[in-house]
């Protein structure tokens, strides 16, 4: 296609897309352009469909063949990013927020609202969403919105997730069109340094310097890469780019080809993330038949192409140089740097590779210049961040916040705050290569460099809340299971680190811990922080020394008085029987599979330490809450 | 390499020679090849291997290299349900370790295994993205989210019949 079939296309789609970003008034107008009365919205993202959003969908058409709704549109979008509350439906133009729907729900919203003349069914939607008075508050007005700046997410939860049309009428490839006849390769890559961007992976090395050593760099072909081994577990924001707005990296990668110099890009993308490999092949397929991907891209002299590479579960791979080499057909192991892929990356050609998240941000940069993006976030780290917030909290999903927003607000405000009246105990952010954030610094000013002042780090950017309930300990565990599980074993430190560390953290967890374990873990660490080959290595300690340094007592309390005070590790556990509540129902002492309560009827009964395997069974079963465990 | 006997069929053989052919003279072409063969067969037995290297023209010592390397590549076969929990940051804070107590339980097989029937197998996985429904488990591709470990029973109920 040429520029003004583009400008074309997206123009005349633009109103269907406008309806769902302005406010009501307005957008009832807009909505009669459309020849579409109202749209639906429903989530087609993997934790929407994974709570059967996709019979939502069936169900609203047979709900509209039956009752002959033929101006109401359907739209299966990517994620909205409240996924606690999936599957979500939105309706336009009013902007109301259905939560958790079923297809009974479907049913009943067709037939109530969506039919001519229809009401919204304000029993169904979000409950945060109806005032005490019973106005109906628009979704992106809520607390959870509110707060948030979507840049990388723009377009997630607005368009079909499967429509180049609403793609382009969104305003994705006109970033491309900008860079190819408005702005040299050089300037390409200076809007992008002087925005500030850091890549979104882990490391938050400055994109556009790695985008210049690799134009800088000599080889007869290069190419660019995109990393979408998104490893750290619970982190979801790379995934729901894909699945949301897969032409939006596309476009960025395009972008990337001109300024650099290559012909050929790689998506290395999770086999686990089957919805988004899925799209992203829809995708490629779309941009090539429309030529905005392939030779001469929008009648200029540039020609790129895209190949997707797809993963096979292996956490390193995530790490640039095995990345390339599970790109290139090899086990995923990692070689040491220099040199970087900028000089020597896939098949030993210079390569830029960058995260998805990062990506997701070129178009948007290129279209609204760099002082636009350096106007947002902390001096040294611009723009948003999207943190995948799960664990202990209300509203577990993905929130994209300039960078700067205080932790406070993320969980308090957007997060509504941890359930069940539980208190906050730590943050962890980086996942396994990162640390926790102790209740103390709430209110840390969420950026790349205090966070690693703290002895954290962004990471990719998954963001797990911990409440009273969990322990310290356990969880340093949970994360070197994980490391020493995914050392790929080509390094010694790594290897052997990753798996003494775990052997000493399980005893600590047995009540077998000693006090000279917490020397020992330290010097291990620095052994492996110095000497592994790569950051997997380097960074599996930061778990662990940073539960050490901020919950030490925790650690002592293990060691010393052989107890776990969040009543997690089940060996330094001892359960007893309250007399005064106990009622004597004998219920306990049936449940009890080692035979450990003894007792009367209507008598209170009493546990057998010796014999009690520590299993839970009793406090499952007692009505009266006379078992704790201590 | 794996003790099963090899039952492959002319027809899954037709279909991965297909793929081979489909890939050849590509760079990298290994990891495409053996995906398509554990969609095939359902994981990677020798034999499969071996035509694997005979026809791309790699080590068999470097197919078995990368088939092993790779959590998802099997070199066992797996049972008629595949069971997945998920061992994730989000649902482990959310206590998934005792979901999979319970199947394991149920099942009287370890995460890993295979029940005797090869009717079940278990196997703890990565973050599927699910967070919002922690903890999950997920049963021949269907999710199962927000679990309690009295949840499982049920639900493996259904499987048995079949």
């Amino acid at each position: 296609m040429t520029c003004e079939e583009l400008e074309k296309l997206a123009a005349k789609n633009a109103d269907l897309i406008n309806v769902r970003k302005i406010v009501r008034e307005q957008a009832e107008k807009l909505a009669q352009n459309t020849g579409y009365r109202k749209q639906v919205l429903v989530c087609g993202g993997t934790g929407c469909t994974s709570s059967h959003s996709l019979d939502v969908i069936a169900q609203l058409e047979k709900s509209f063949k039956e009752l002959k709704i033929d101006d109401v549109l359907i739209v299966k979008t990517g994620c909205f990013g409240l996924c606690a509350l999936g599957p979500i439906m939105i309706v336009y133009p009013e902007g109301a927020f259905y939560s958790q729907m079923t297809p009974e729900h479907a049913k009943t919203v067709a037939e109530k609202h969506l039919i001519k003349g229809g009401e919204i069914v304000k029993e169904l939607l979000y409950a945060d969403t109806v005032h005490e008075d019973g106005s109906v508050i628009p979704f992106a007005e809520i607390p959870f919105y509110k707060h948030q700046m979507r840049i990388a997410l723009r377009n997630c939860g607005v368009i079909a997730a499967e429509s180049v049309e609403e793609a382009i009428a969104a305003g994705d490839y006109k970033a491309l069109k900008k860079a190819l006849f408005e702005m040299t390769p050089e300037s390409v890559i200076d809007e992008i340094k002087k925005a500030g961007l850091r890549g979104r992976g882990g490391a938050g090395f400055p994109t556009g310097l790695k985008w210049q050593f690799t134009k800088d760099a000599v080889g007869d072909k290069k190419y660019v890469c995109c990393n979408a081994d998104e490893g750290d577990p619970g982190a979801f924001m790379d995934r729901s780019v894909l699945e949301g707005d897969p032409h939006c990296v596309l476009e960025a990668m395009s972008i990337a080809g001109y300024a650099i110099g290559a012909e050929e890009g790689y998506i290395y993308v999770r086999a686990e993330y089957p919805i988004a490999v899925e799209r992203l092949n829809i995708a490629i397929e779309q941009a090539r038949k429309l030529g905005l991907l392939g030779k001469n891209i929008l009648g200029s002299n540039f020609s790129f192409d895209i190949h997707i590479r797809l993963g096979a579960g292996a956490f390193v791979c995530g790490e640039e140089t095995a990345l390339i080499a599970s790109v290139e057909g090899k086990r995923g192991e990692p070689r040491p740097k220099p040199p970087f892929p900028a000089n020597s990356g896939i098949f030993h050609k210079p390569t830029v590779i960058n995260n998805v998240e990062t990506w997701a941000n070129i178009a948007p940069i290129i279209l609204n210049g760099a002082n636009w993006f350096a106007s947002i976030g902390t001096e040294r780290s611009k723009g948003t961040k999207v943190f995948a917030v799960g664990g202990k909290i209300r509203n577990v999903g993905l929130v994209e916040v300039p960078m700067g927003t205080t932790l406070k607000t993320i969980i308090e405000d957007i997060g509504g705050g941890i359930p069940d009246g539980k208190s906050f105990k730590a943050a962890q952010t980086g996942g396994p290569s990162g640390g926790c954030i102790p209740a103390k610094y709430i209110d840390i000013a969420m950026d790349f460099d205090n966070l690693t002042s703290i002895g954290s780090m962004m990471g990719s950017g998954g963001l797990i809340v911990m409440d009273e309930d969990t322990c310290m300990v356990d969880i340093a565990k949970f994360y070197l299971e994980f490391t020493a599980d995914e050392s790929c074993g080509k390094c010694t430190p790594c290897r052997i680190g990753t798996k003494r560390l775990l052997e000493i953290l399980t005893k600590i967890t047995e009540g077998k811990g000693e006090p000279e374990d917490l020397e020992k873990i330290k010097e291990i660490a620095e052994h492996m922080k110095s000497s592994s080959l790569c950051a997997l290595g380097q960074s599996a300690p930061n778990p662990v020394l940073s539960a050490m340094e901020h919950f030490g007592d925790e650690y002592k309390a293990h060691i010393y008085d052989k107890k776990c005070p969040a009543g997690v590790c089940k060996s330094l556990l001892s359960y007893y029987i309250n007399p005064d509540k106990c009622r004597g129902c004998t219920l306990c002492m049936r449940s009890c599979p080692a035979n450990a309560i003894s007792g009367s009827v209507r008598n209170p009964h009493e546990i057998d330490l010796k014999k009690c395997i520590k299993c839970g069974q009793c406090i499952a079963h007692c009505k009266f809450g006379a078992i704790t465990k201590k | 390499m794996s003790q099963n006997p090899f039952e492959g069929t002319e027809g899954q053989m037709k279909d991965l020679l297909k793929s081979i052919k489909s890939h050849r003279g590509e760079a990298g072409a290994l990891m495409p090849v053996l995906h398509d063969a554990q969609n095939i067969y359902g994981y990677l037995p020798a034999e499969v291997q071996t035509v694997i290297a005979e026809e791309l023209n790699v080590p068999l010592a470097e197919v078995y290299g990368v088939a092993t390397f790779y959590s998802q590549f099997s070199l066992t076969p797996k049972g008629k349900h595949q069971i997945s929990v998920c061992l994730g940051t989000a649902c482990y804070v959310k206590g998934s370790d005792k979901i999979l107590e319970a199947i394991e339980k149920e099942l009287r097989i370890s995460c890993g295994e295979c029940t005797p029937d090869k009717k079940f197998s278990i196997e703890s996985c990565r973050c599927v993205g699910a967070c919002g429904l922690a903890p999950v488990m997920i049963i021949d591709g269907e999710v199962y989210g927000k679990l309690k470990p009295d949840d499982v029973a049920g639900i493996l109920d259904k499987y048995m019949k079949d």
